[in-house]
């Protein structure tokens, strides 16, 4: 039973070495200090000032305003592009991949350095349009990735079928493609949306105009040293998600992620 | 028509946003700008990349990358293995705690490590409470590549349990029935059949690692460190744009023929493995 108590260990040890930073923040967002290596007491003033922080509220509006553009746009484009290079000639169904894969695989500063030169010489003003159409060109990729799969899962032929049958195009869409790939379209859009959340070095280099979204603010906060209100922000993050993934696990009960 | 109108915007869109830009710090990486504004091809920029300033942080991000994707590689595989053994009751709820931190903000768990590491920080903290002398954790190497780890373990125990979940137990069990011990078991048949995982995971570790300008910054400081943050230096502080560009460019092919070089490595294994298996 030595090997049964050496593999919980390990596991503890992860499992420690992942949540003790995150519980570090959680404790020091309570203390009645700017320090976070003493103990001074219990206080709630740093979520108050948090909330009270204009810069860091503008940033969580404008994150969640960015997600949700870019992410319907983006589901939008793709699920028609995926139903588009579905009907295509093979050999030009895969250049076009290709090209798909490119924000996926090339390093988010190449990404973020090369849209940023695109909008200077086009003379565009850095800001709000220009951060959501660079989270456009990162979600369309996985939305085309998370649809193509189920398109070529359909039952062949379908789409002539219905229209055989009297059905126009757009009807024949509606009505027999979509509800196929429905499950596909909300993958894309839900990994679009968390994608364009959590993005810091895309977003840095295409917006300007006092424009940031909630990564940004942190990082400009954290270079300037520790903030407490930056470990209160930390704390209400991890229990979101920590209750998405609860209600998720509960309603899904996922085999495998 | 609507099969050909239908990715008629987003194949505007690729050009325009994936194919235009990256021709333009192409462009940008092989020209400068003559006094009277216009533009000659030159290879200047590409060759000032080769100065031993800059050949030092090349090899210093792929040292620190190669350090850190073996070492979530070292930490991982155990930790994949156990959970992929793990009572079915738990194991669920072991993977959504494993997943939790990767879904919170990435310049959260880096900052974290600035609160515990930092001079006032919590492990100095507790090195007074016992009496001894502050140290500096933070602004080193190794602060750096402690952030890698902690950012990018998940990346590397995931692939490889998905890939040891779905493995075919039986095959495991022909070889023990066979007559092979615990060890032989593991290297000639489930690291050999793992290895598409460990791949992957090298790939999720080692690009964001490679390229990372953040981890660097907060848990280094703002000098040259990484070749990330010589590219975000030249476009927002120096404004040299054709060298950044040029300095994009390499990092771009390094990554690419990395990929290319694991691809390989991947696919020639698998079918190796297959025809020896039969």
């Amino acid at each position: 039973m030595v090997n049964k108590f050496i593999r919980r260990f390990y596991t503890f040890l992860i499992f420690g070495f992942l949540y003790a930073p995150i519980a570090v923040l959680a404790v020091f967002s309570f203390n009645d200090s700017k320090s976070t290596a003493k103990w001074e007491g219990f206080t709630l003033d740093w979520y108050q000032s948090l909330f009270s922080n204009n810069y860091i509220m503008k940033s969580l509006y404008y994150t969640v305003l960015v997600a949700l553009i870019a992410s319907v746009v983006a589901t939008i484009i793709g699920t028609f592009a995926a139903f588009g290079l579905f009907y295509m000639k093979s050999w030009k169904q895969k250049a076009i991949l290709n090209v798909n894969s490119i924000p996926i695989l090339n390093p988010d500063i190449v990404t973020g350095v090369s849209l940023m030169t695109l909008f200077v010489a086009l003379n565009v003003n850095l800001g709000l349009l220009t951060m959501i159409i660079a989270h456009v060109t990162f979600c369309i990729p996985y939305v085309v990735l998370s649809v193509l799969p189920k398109l070529k899962q359909m039952p062949g032929e379908m789409l002539e079928a219905a229209l055989d049958l009297g059905a126009t195009p757009w009807y024949a869409f509606k009505k027999v493609i979509f509800p196929e790939i429905k499950p596909g379209i909300i993958t894309g859009a839900l990994i679009a949306f968390t994608l364009s959340i959590d993005d810091f070095v895309i977003s840095f280099f295409t917006t300007g105009n006092g424009v940031s979204n909630l990564s940004i603010a942190i990082y400009s906060m954290a270079r300037r040293g520790i903030k407490p209100e930056i470990n209160a922000l930390s704390t209400l993050m991890f229990l979101t998600v920590l209750v998405l993934m609860l209600i998720l696990n509960k309603r899904t009960k996922i085999e495998e992620i | 028509m609507l099969k050909k109108l239908a990715s008629g915007p987003y194949l505007f869109w690729i050009a325009m946003f994936i194919i235009v830009p990256i021709l333009m710090i192409l462009f940008f990486s092989m020209v400068t700008v003559e006094s009277d504004g216009s533009y000659t091809f030159t290879v200047s920029n590409y060759v000032r990349a080769f100065d031993p300033i800059y050949v030092t942080v090349l090899l210093r991000s792929l040292k620190i990358a190669v350090q850190a994707t073996l070492i979530c590689l070292v930490l991982g595989y155990p930790m994949a293995m156990i959970l992929a053994k793990m009572d079915p009751r738990y194991r669920t709820t072991a993977v959504m705690l494993f997943v939790v931190p990767m879904w919170m903000n990435f310049l959260l768990r880096t900052y974290a490590w600035m609160t515990i590491l930092g001079k006032n920080g919590v492990l100095n903290g507790i090195l007074s409470f016992f009496g001894l002398p502050q140290m500096t954790f933070l602004y080193s190497e190794g602060a750096v590549l402690l952030g890698m780890v902690y950012n990018f373990l998940p990346f590397m125990v995931l692939p490889i349990y998905t890939v040891l979940m779905k493995m075919d137990k039986s095959l495991i069990e022909a070889a023990e029935d066979l007559g092979g011990n615990k060890k032989t078991v593991f290297t000639k048949v489930v690291l050999p059949l793992s290895l598409p995982g460990i791949l992957s995971g090298v790939s999720m570790v080692f690009m964001p690692a490679v390229s990372t300008f953040v981890i660097s910054n907060l848990l280094y400081g703002g000098q040259y460190m990484l070749v990330g943050n010589l590219i975000e230096q030249q476009f927002l502080v120096v404004n040299d744009w054709h060298f950044g560009s040029a300095v994009a460019m390499i990092l771009m092919l390094l990554i690419l023929v990395s990929m290319a070089v694991m691809n390989k490595l991947g696919g020639s294994g698998v079918e190796e493995k297959g025809v020896n298996l039969w």
